[in-house]
């Protein structure tokens, strides 16, 4: 049994693919059970993002799997495939069980470390253990690269430095303040950065929003947007004394606020710090302000900067994430092979209890007469010499090297005792396991 | 007895503060637990320590420089824990620990015999002087760290250095408000461990205040913390200033408890050291 990927990325297909091949909610369960007409596929699961659509499948026959998705993938949208075949990416065994494990950990992802995408493939994965289209080895990978994930937020710090501007300056100000419940923000002019920037600030649990506009009419309307406060531009100085942080993105030619002003604000404040996020350009505040005692100014280019600095940070901690992948995928491997193993194991058990109950039974009906105590030393004997005999073997196929190829040992057993084929492992795939 | 919980509870310091300096390197939140764990059983086996010497000595064991030493680490130690309660300010650790350490380790050189106790210090006086006091130094030592983490921290944002320090450092609000909480619990203390030390003067020496070096000095840093508090409700002395003042209140409590006996003589050298 492998386990197969296949998918397009933004990284491998433009949008307009992306789109034409995305799966929408209310069909999964159509588009899942069609999958799994092909014969050659145990499980599946479909995971359509945004960025991403790609099919998670189990299958004996990966060749003819191989094959099958895509030609799914194109009748299902009706899109012929040469449109997309290039933008594809087919991964097997190993390589799809590592590719999974860093998707749900956003090693994969546009920003690298961005939560969204796993949440979106636990949900994925809930749509098709509901409709059990994911069974044992699906359920117990995708787990798995939750647990990863999980590991990899916790152990690495990929998650903890924003990436955007908006968040950048967010971040900056939780360093400042501590806690930005409470807090007062001033909108200095209404650009949709700035609008931006405030949104992230209310949801980081910020009170009060103070919106000033030239064009009074534009910041009742914002102001309205966040339950807010809208003053006129004229006024805006004297505000300033309740004002914790201070988006300002004006189009003014010139500063409009100097370091005299804040000087007096910050008197007027008792000293509370203030936090000045200046993306205009040209600037709005003299950068002089930010030598005041308790004051922090931070223009567009600081704040670039602060992102830069970020992503670099986040490139380094994904190389710990993806050292974290590596070893949850040899964990992971083992323990898939040791399953592999399972329905030789118990073929082969069978078929020696099968010669053992015939030849046994031949012997007693010849025999003639036996004590019940004869009977059960005979049954004892038999069952002990097929134990012993089958140890050796067994132990071998259970605790091969999982780096070893595993299938010459299966098909090795399989041939020297004429196993049957893999019968049952469809059902047994299709089991719940967790 | 004693001296060998004493001896554990350093060893188990000495763990838990390299623990923290490698928290504070590599980052790794397990070492923190680690360090933590090894600070607090520390902890532990200090406060056995001194109750066995208590029960030893018959007298509250804070009469020589070994005594004192140590149950100033042991108020560091346990100001630092209970702060950890309510704040989870893993990153003031490496520090508090630092510090205890550097304070205990002489502590372990000095002589550790049980002497009999003056004449003059026997009083009902001497332990609550004397845990009073102690008290409102180890608060003022976390307000210290903070102070130092603050200062660090500042020049971060203020020259946007956004590097390995920004990141593993608090945020400024964080440490200004512990510099504030500091202050507020700390000054009753050391005002009423002054108070507490006066009268208890009064008993034994026969007045309330005599101008020795000690007390000339606690008066001195009575007044570095005063002003600093009285600043900070009044003006918004806060963040950078603040900052500054609880290290150099903190130098004045060191330059107190040990530079006053080593350096000056007065009524407060007692003892044989």
């Amino acid at each position: 049994m492998d386990v197969l990927v296949i998918g397009i990325n933004h990284k491998t297909a433009p949008v307009e693919i992306r789109e034409k091949l995305s799966f929408t909610g209310e069909e999964l369960e159509r588009s899942l059970r069609r999958v799994l007409e092909h014969s050659e596929f145990t499980e599946n699961m479909i995971l359509s993002t945004c960025n991403r659509v790609e099919i998670y499948a189990t299958t004996q026959e990966p060749e003819k799997g191989i094959a099958s998705l895509k030609n799914f993938l194109a009748d299902y949208h009706g899109i012929s495939l040469d449109e997309f075949e290039r933008s594809l990416y087919v991964h097997l065994g190993e390589a799809a069980i590592r590719h999974v494990f860093r998707v749900a950990s956003s090693l994969d992802s546009m920003v690298v470390g961005e939560p969204q995408i796993l949440g979106q493939i636990k949900e994925a994965h809930a749509i098709a253990s509901q409709y059990r289209t994911s069974g044992i080895i699906l359920n117990k990978l995708l787990h798995r690269a939750f647990h990863v994930a999980k590991r990899i937020r916790t152990e690495t710090k990929i998650g903890n430095s924003a990436v955007s501007i908006s968040y950048a300056a967010v971040e900056l100000a939780k360093k400042i303040f501590g806690t930005l419940k409470e807090k007062a923000i001033m909108l200095l002019g209404a650009g949709e950065m700035a609008e931006l920037a405030a949104r992230h600030l209310v949801a980081a649990g910020v009170q009060k929003v103070v919106v000033v506009s030239r064009t009074y009419g534009r910041a009742v309307d914002l102001a309205a947007a966040f339950d807010g406060e809208a003053v006129e531009f004229n006024g805006f100085l004297e505000r300033l004394e309740e004002i914790d942080i201070v988006i300002s993105s004006t189009g003014a030619p010139h500063f409009i606020l100097c370091p005299d002003d804040v000087q007096r604000v910050i008197k007027a404040r008792k000293n509370r710090p203030m936090f000045f996020i200046d993306i205009a350009v040209p600037r709005d505040v003299d950068p002089r302000v930010n030598e005041i005692e308790n004051v922090y100014l931070y223009d567009i280019d600081d704040l670039q900067e602060v992102v830069d600095i970020n992503r670099d940070h986040r490139a380094r901690e994904a190389e710990r994430a993806e050292e974290i992948v590596e070893e949850e995928l040899r964990t992971f491997c083992h323990w898939y092979t040791a399953l592999e193993m399972v329905p030789t194991i118990v073929s082969l058990r069978e078929k020696f209890e099968e010669i053992r109950e015939k030849e046994l039974g031949k012997y007693l009906s010849s025999a003639g007469q036996m004590t019940p105590k004869q009977r059960r030393a005979l049954e004892s004997l038999t069952l002990a010499i097929v134990k012993k005999i089958l140890h050796d073997p067994i132990t071998l196929l259970k605790h091969s090297d999982p780096d070893a190829d595993t299938s010459e040992y299966v098909d090795a057993v399989r041939k020297l005792f004429r196993l049957e084929a893999e019968g049952g492992g469809e059902n047994q795939g299709r089991d719940d396991g967790d | 007895m004693n001296i060998w919980f004493f001896n554990a509870c350093v060893v188990f310091y000495a763990l838990g503060t390299l623990k923290y300096l490698l928290f504070v390197v590599l980052l790794r939140e397990v070492l923190a637990k680690i360090a933590l764990l090894a600070v607090s059983t520390g902890f532990v086996l200090h406060s056995v320590a001194f109750l066995l010497r208590y029960l030893e000595a018959g007298h509250t064991p804070v009469t020589n420089l070994h005594e004192s030493l140590s149950f100033f680490a042991w108020a560091i130690v346990g100001v630092y824990l209970a702060f950890y309660w309510r704040y989870r300010i893993k990153v003031l650790g490496p520090f508090i620990s630092t510090l205890a350490l550097i304070l205990i380790i002489p502590a372990m050189a000095l002589s550790k015999e049980i002497l009999p106790l003056p004449p003059v210090l026997r009083s009902y006086w001497l332990p609550i002087h004397v845990i009073f006091a102690f008290l409102g130094n180890a608060i003022f030592a976390l307000a210290f760290c903070s102070g130092i983490l603050y200062i660090i921290q500042e020049r971060q944002v203020k020259s946007k250095h956004i590097g390995a320090i920004y990141r593993r450092l608090p945020s400024l609000g964080v440490l200004d408000e512990i510099n504030y909480k500091a202050l507020t619990f700390g000054f009753p203390l050391l005002t009423v461990g002054i108070i507490t030390g006066s009268i208890w003067a009064q008993y034994a020496w026969g007045s309330y205040w005599s101008w020795d070096p000690k007390e000339t000095w606690s008066l001195i840093t009575w007044f570095l913390y005063a002003a600093l508090l009285h600043q900070r409700l009044t003006v918004g002395w806060r963040g950078k200033r603040a900052a500054i003042m609880a290290i150099i209140g903190f130098f004045a409590i060191l330059f107190t408890f040990l530079g006053v006996n080593l350096l000056l003589k007065g009524l407060h050298a007692y003892t044989n050291w």
